[in-house]
């Protein structure tokens, strides 16, 4: 095996222009490469490892759509997605295809190589039990059985709990499939359906991460009647990024964080 | 074209209870009581007071970002900015700022998070992650076993870095300069931890750190 060594710095990446080469859009998955299949109904919750070099698809299977997601290094808790750090380092407020998911550590955890849709928030935060009952009244489990009224937040708690973590580690989410759009003050507004049936993205893991995801509303969803969408999950065998990956190429910083999951994984 | 709001204080530094300089790459960690009022000066313009807020009571409970945005309704803060926790409690409220705007995005540098922005060769510079570490760690009024978990996305009182309608994050220029302040009103009992960011890498401070001062006023 070579030696590994750290990538040269490349100038100012306040500078760094992106990119202009064809976004990779998502290609059907090869059959031989599927591992798994499931369909999350929405108002769920899941957690589960993503191999490194396995890739997550997420499939909005009604317009409208949202998925609450955490991300955490398996092997190292502690080091979790951290949305400062992926926000700066990659001057975006958004996020799609050629964006990674840094941790606090300055890991990839995982890389979007594909995304149909060109917009996920990583803004927003999570709804809890006091956003839904404001909008959509409360409905208990005793009187609505499985039609009650989840949270993502509560959620967040119990999925945390089941891998040993707590509150502590309840850090800023994504909200994948939703969009929030930005005035020049900086004043936030919900976008309503940004998402359609059929929308996806893929997540390719850059090391053994643990996913926490709940399939509940966008805190600010505007919607009239509770309605969480449902979701399917797929993860597949990629190959590990090559030296043109999109991805890797993207930035120069993405570069430099995929060496840090290299020298984590040696 | 976006607005910034100036709200002057009627507090002088010559009532305050308290007043410390924290020089640039030093860290400061103190409880606030309800109702006491922290200014945060900058003393010689456009330096990082990257700061995070805990619940005295339980540092489970601590500022959180996303909530405060989203409850507020944009990303900016300024006079008027009510600061959640993360369970959705005010920790304090901006009572004035001469500055007009803070960023509560871009998060704190830290050793690691260096490589990727400025290369490998600045792993073994200062950073505010090092220094909120050792603040967490040698807090003594704590029995919450406090580490890195501890540490959530922060404030960086006095930087500028807006948002774009089409989803680009930007670095602008500062909007602070010697002088200016931000002042909040505690509204429980609170813990603010500031690291007075070293960071040598980056235009924002004209590569050049500098000393924030801290005064609290009893209400
Ligand atoms: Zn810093």
């Amino acid at each position: 095996m070579p030696l590994l060594t750290p990538p040269a710095p490349s100038g100012t990446s306040f500078t760094t222009p992106r990119p202009t080469g064809p976004v990779p859009q998502p290609a059907p998955i090869p059959a031989d490469r599927l591992l798994v299949e499931e369909t999350i109904p929405g108002g769920s919750a899941v957690s589960f490892v993503v191999r490194r070099h396995t890739t997550l698809r997420l499939t909005a299977l009604e317009a409208g759509a949202n998925i609450s997601f955490l991300c955490f290094n398996r092997a190292e808790p502690v080091d979790r997605y951290n949305m400062a750090d992926t926000l700066k380092g990659q001057h975006t407020s958004k996020l799609t295809t050629g964006c990674m998911l840094y941790s606090d550590m300055a890991r990839a955890l995982f890389s979007i190589t594909g995304d149909t849709l060109g917009w996920h928030d990583p803004l927003g935060g999570h709804d809890t039990a006091a956003h839904v009952e404001k909008k959509w009244g409360k409905k208990n489990y005793q009187t609505a059985r499985n039609d009650w009224h989840r949270n993502s937040h509560d959620h967040f708690l119990i999925e945390l709990s089941k891998h040993g973590l707590n509150a502590r580690d309840l850090v800023p989410n994504i909200n994948f499939f939703s969009k929030l759009s930005t005035d020049s003050d900086g004043r936030l507004s919900f976008v309503p359906n940004h998402s359609k049936a059929g929308d996806h993205l893929d997540l390719r893991a850059e090391l053994d991460v643990l996913v926490i995801l709940t399939t509940c509303h966008h805190p600010m969803d505007t919607r009239l009647a509770y309605g969480p969408a449902p979701i399917r999950l797929q993860l597949y065998r990629t190959d590990p990024p090559s030296a043109t990956d999109y991805c890797r190429t993207y930035r120069p910083e993405n570069e430099r964080a995929l060496y840090n999951s290299e020298l984590f994984s040696l | 074209m976006s607005t910034l709001i100036y709200t002057e204080s009627s507090l002088t530094p010559a009532d305050a209870a308290y007043r410390h300089v924290i020089p640039a790459g030093d860290f400061w960690m103190h409880e606030i009581k309800a109702g006491q009022v922290l200014r945060i000066l900058d003393l010689e313009g456009n330096q990082a007071a990257d700061t995070l807020f805990y619940a005295a009571a339980d540092f489970r409970e601590r500022y959180s970002a996303q909530d405060t945005i989203r409850e507020n309704g944009g990303i900016y803060l300024t006079t008027g900015t009510k600061l959640y926790s993360n369970e959705l409690n005010v920790l304090a409220e901006i009572t004035a700022d001469t500055c007009g705007r803070h960023d509560t995005l871009g998060g704190a540098c830290s050793c690691e998070a260096n490589t990727l922005r400025y290369g490998h060769g600045t792993r073994h510079m200062h950073s505010c992650r090092q220094s909120f570490l050792l603040g967490l760690m040698t807090w003594p009024g704590s029995t919450f076993d406090l580490n890195k978990r501890d540490i959530p996305a922060n404030i960086n009182f006095f930087m500028n870095v807006p948002v774009t309608p089409e989803g680009g994050l930007q670095f602008a220029d500062g909007v602070s300069s010697p002088g200016k302040y931000v002042e909040m009103t505690a509204r429980m009992d609170i813990v603010a931890l500031i690291s007075n960011c070293p960071q040598l890498n980056n235009p924002c401070n004209g590569w050049n750190p500098t000393p924030v001062e801290v005064l609290i006023w009893n209400p």
